[in-house]
């Protein structure tokens, strides 16, 4: 019987902690993705501002309150808008800065296909 | 033909690109996006600054008056400039003004008031920062006018004449 007590808490502690430590990555990997405001060029994880620190801080709780990664995207977009993101979801505002790289490739393919036909011509 | 059409395009282009960065150099490099304004106000539970009892945002920002919340600290110096526009706010009757203290120390905080006179009809702790964070604020000193739960203005950094007049303008 004491046995299985002691199998029963360690695996209690094991699957408590290891959740804790989950938690914990989600919550790096979040601010990773998030833009530090007013230090602009570092994110939230990596300064160490007095807003960076109170989103790390926050990113925590709503996590502890059951919030998923998305739901924190979403919530702090609201508040800060597509900047704050690194990676800004598609829409009307951000369409074109998704849709300039696939333009510069088509026309640049494009003038190399044209080049490659005109010397095809010539020889 | 082809050669002398190059050399300009360079020219050209290079001019334009000198023009851009040039331009660029005067701008401030810190990029504020425009958000949407007229959000609803967030909902937090604190501490008031003085009885340290506990308080819900609802039991502070209570119907159609207008209200102005200002993330202060004692700490911060542009606090100071624009604690005189405060003061003159304070006299206006149909404004209330709260006060967010932003990451202070309470003794500090508290001659800051006693020096400088308090402008705040109510003031409660944001310790760690993260009511700042709920109301989309980026530090202090920062100021919101709020109107039916809603904020009508946000005013990134101190106030001045100019936003106070507009602040006066805006609660006629």
């Amino acid at each position: 019987m004491n046995i299985l007590k002691f199998l029963v808490s360690v695996t209690f502690l094991i699957y408590f902690s290891s959740s804790d430590v989950k938690a914990k990555n989600l919550g790096i990997e979040i601010t990773k993705n998030l833009r530090c405001l007013i230090c602009q060029g570092q994110s939230v994880y990596d300064s160490d501002s007095e807003f960076a620190n109170s989103v790390k801080i926050l990113v925590e709780k709503k996590l502890n309150e059951g919030l998923d990664e998305k739901q924190i995207y979403a919530y702090l977009k609201n508040k800060y808008g597509d900047w704050i993101l690194y990676d800004p979801g598609f829409s009307k505002n951000t369409y074109f800065l998704w849709l300039l790289p696939i333009l510069m490739f088509v026309f640049g393919g494009a003038i190399i296909l044209k080049k490659v036909i005109l010397k095809k011509k010539k020889l | 033909m082809k050669t002398k059409i190059f050399p300009l395009f360079l020219i050209f282009t290079f001019s334009i690109i000198f023009f851009v960065f040039y331009k660029g150099l005067q701008n401030t490099n810190i990029y504020t996006p425009e958000t949407k304004s007229e959000i609803k106000i967030p909902n937090f539970e604190t501490k008031e600054f003085f009885s340290k009892d506990k308080i819900n945002s609802d039991q502070i920002f209570i119907g159609s008056d207008y209200y102005l919340l200002n993330i202060w600290a004692s700490w911060c110096v542009p606090c100071k400039e624009e604690h005189k526009y405060l003061m003159d706010l304070s006299k206006k009757e149909n404004i209330k003004i709260i006060g967010q203290n932003y990451k202070d120390n309470f003794d500090n905080a508290k001659n800051f008031l006693i020096n400088l006179d308090n402008p705040y009809d109510l003031i409660f702790f944001d310790n760690d920062g993260t009511i700042a964070i709920e109301w989309g604020a980026y530090g202090v000193p920062e100021t919101f006018l709020i109107k039916n739960n809603l904020i009508i203005k946000k005013i990134i950094g101190p106030l001045n004449k100019k936003l106070l007049s507009e602040i006066k303008e805006l609660t006629k």
